[in-house]
């Protein structure tokens, strides 16, 4: 058996027949280790929640395969899949109480009722709903609905945890309380989970792995770190990441000695040819135009850099956020001192190359990252 | 509720009398004539008070009916009878097979799945009579006409209809994860249905059932044709009461007041789900 618990491959999904079908899911392959939360990643309507629904077997896929534990799934009824889900709309039984929910999944367990008793007041002291476990769930507010139906997910024995949103309608405090003591809960225990949410900073806290979903396609697959270093198209460069990055098409102009990204009449960036490795400045002098990219917190003040115009500078108590007009564009900088700039103020702006991402115009795929080629 | 004024309070409560009176005199009045001889009703002018008899009642419940010509053997108890049976037991039976029915339609798209819940609503539409003649002819061919389980059969062309589309809506409107939630915990399909779709739309059901009850005691034509005296419930039997000494009245009237009661009984109980399954359910669709 191989360390991947699921193997997703060559996936589709499509809804309906005819002029009416929507295809939610294109040719989607991914694989997920043993013990591994991922977190899949994306606006509303990118197929998300398809995906999970594939895997737990509620829709059938279009075409492709899915295997968990080393058995191929796709075809099973939910039931023999042996996965958990927690649900977006939470869908708790209404005739019966918090506790009766979550024990309910319990009961092909055959436990006793002790230890049925005594894992549901565990789960319920983990997630804060201990106090509400006699309650029904017509009686108790979205967060605690959406957190009773996360511990019948939990609370259960299964090959692949799988979480849809399952924190959406919680308050900011007690999500983040709640994103430590869930990653605790799972690794502690080997579990393997996947986590659908359009929230990064969840993600970020959460997962070991993200796919970044867009328009049913799979973008990227990769840990938050080199989501942020190398994202590998427009699209996960602009989407990870906040405030966003900054994006601008350029001109490309160099010889052997300087490289210049041009902005718009008198907006250049200029780099001395060495700044990039011989590949890439090859790759960009092929070009006429690119697309370059700079993270807020890469941008940097300096006498000698390119002149900007303060439009708006916010601190927000622990950074401030600077918004320029750049060459008549908008370029949002973070800086983490307190800095008082009035708007209309002239700054420069200087970028170091390693902080640049550059991307293709007309595909958006990643061309360079630093000095390095993408 | 507060800003409305006295001028339409009161408007309200005028037209609501006049509704009330419109339908509920004649009910009124037929109860009144049941306590009354056959001289009395046709007594011109007709007068609201009178002497009260049981008479009536003591004839149909005892089935012997005295006339000027003679004594006349009744069967009323025993239509009554058959009208509780014949009811019962095509509810019971629709609702076994309309249930799962409406299940299937509400959670499952498949081939030629709307024309056929909307042919079996058709029937609904259809006149008696149209299907009448040939289901008489088929019925004699095969041997069930007058018999329960032939009439049972044709109740169903009642009852069906009305609880697979009131019940399906119900099911329409739970959320199909509930379901999903059960079944990924280890549960088989036929599990879920049972343990969580069929509770779960409970009231629904209760309401379908009662008005294809209440419809499949009111049904006269289909009993009429394809029933033998000893298998035709109320309705039918009510007939007899037309005899060739004349048309007894008073008799007439206590049978319907006898026969509309258990059908009241049941509506006054079952009020709450009523309202609350057809507007929960059927309006939706
Ligand atoms: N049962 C369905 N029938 C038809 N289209 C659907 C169905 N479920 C989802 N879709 C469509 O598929 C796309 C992806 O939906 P979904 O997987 O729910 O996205 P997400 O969870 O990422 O928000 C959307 O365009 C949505 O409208
Ligand atoms: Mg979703």
């Amino acid at each position: 058996m191989s360390t991947n618990a699921l193997t997703i491959s060559e996936v589709d999904k499509i809804y309906g027949t005819g002029s009416g079908s929507v295809h939610a899911v294109r040719d989607l392959t991914m694989e997920v280790a043993k013990g591994e939360i991922v977190a899949l990643l994306g606006s509303s309507g990118c197929g998300k929640t398809s995906t999970l629904r594939m895997v737990a077997g509620f829709e059938d896929v279009s075409r492709g395969s899915i295997s968990l534990a080393g058995r191929r799934i796709e075809t099973l009824p939910p039931v023999r899949r042996n996965v958990a889900m927690a649900f977006e709309g939470y869908s708790l039984y209404p005739p019966l109480t918090v506790r009766d929910n979550i024990a309910f999944a319990l009961k092909v367990a055959r436990l006793s009722r002790s230890e049925v008793d005594g894992k549901v007041v565990g789960i319920a002291r983990l997630l804060e709903i201990e106090d509400i476990l006699d309650r029904y769930p017509g009686s108790i507010s979205g967060g605690q609905q959406q957190r009773a139906s996360l511990g019948r997910a939990l609370i259960r024995q299964a090959d692949l945890y799988l979480l849809d949103e399952p924190m959406g309608q919680l308050e900011p405090q007690l999500r983040a309380v709640l994103r430590g003591r869930i990653k605790h809960y799972i690794k502690e225990r080997g579990l393997t989970a996947i986590l659908v949410t359009h929230d990064q900073t969840e993600a970020n806290a959460l997962a070991d792995r993200i796919a970044v979903m867009e328009g049913g396609v799979l973008q990227q697959f990769d840990t938050p770190a080199m989501l942020k270093e190398r994202p590998v198209n427009l699209f996960t460069g602009t989407f990870v990441g906040e405030p966003p990055m900054n994006v601008f098409e350029a001109h490309v102009k160099g010889d052997d000695r300087q490289l210049s990204l041009t902005l718009a009449d008198g907006f250049s960036l200029n780099y001395a040819a060495d700044a990039f490795s011989h590949d890439v400045r090859e790759e960009l002098l092929k070009r006429e135009k690119v697309v370059i990219g700079v993270r807020p917190y890469a941008v940097r003040r300096s006498a000698e850099g390119v002149p900007a115009t303060v439009s708006t500078s916010q601190w927000l108590g622990d950074q401030t956020h600077i918004a320029a007009d750049f060459g008549g564009h908008l370029l949002v900088l973070v800086e983490h001192d307190r800095t008082r700039l009035a708007a209309g103020e002239a700054i420069n702006i200087s970028i170091d190359p390693h902080n640049l991402h550059i991307f293709d115009l007309a595909g958006g795929t990643a061309i360079s990252h630093g000095m390095e080629l993408a | 509720m507060d800003h409305t004024s006295p001028l339409e309070t009161i408007f309200r409560r005028v037209a609501l009398g006049v509704i009330l009176v419109f339908f509920l005199f004649p009910i009124f009045w037929i109860v009144l004539m049941s306590f009354q001889t056959n001289e009395q009703i046709l007594r011109i002018p007709p007068r609201v008070f009178f002497s009260p008899t049981l008479s009536n009642y003591k004839a149909l419940i005892s089935g012997e009916l005295i006339t000027t010509v003679g004594s006349l053997k009744l069967t009323f108890m025993h239509n009554l009878w058959n009208s509780f049976f014949l009811s019962t037991t095509s509810v019971l039976v629709a609702l076994v097979l309309g249930v799962p029915a409406a299940y299937a339609f509400a959670r499952f798209k498949f081939r030629l799945g709307e024309d056929i819940a909307f042919t079996l609503l058709s029937i609904r539409f259809a006149p008696p009579l149209l299907i009448l003649l040939p289901l008489s002819l088929l019925f004699n061919e095969i041997g069930l006409s007058d018999t329960y389980i032939g009439l049972i059969w044709v109740y169903q062309l009642i009852c069906l209809p009305l609880i697979v589309w009131i019940v399906r809506g119900y099911f329409e409107d739970i959320s199909p994860d509930i379901e999903h939630a059960y079944r990924i915990d280890g549960h088989s399909w036929a599990q879920t249905f049972f343990r969580i779709a069929v509770p779960l739309a409970r009231p629904g059901i209760a309401a379908a059932g009662l008005l294809s009850f209440i419809f499949a005691w009111n049904n006269f034509v289909f009993a009429l044709i394809l029933g033998s005296a000893d298998k035709q419930p109320v309705t039918v039997g009510a007939l007899a009461f037309v005899t060739a000494a004349g048309i007894s009245y008073g008799q007439i009237a206590a049978a319907i007041v006898l026969s509309i009661l258990p059908t009241l009984a049941l509506a006054l109980y079952a009020q709450r789900y009523l309202v609350e399954g057809l507007s929960l359910g059927a309006v939706k669709g």
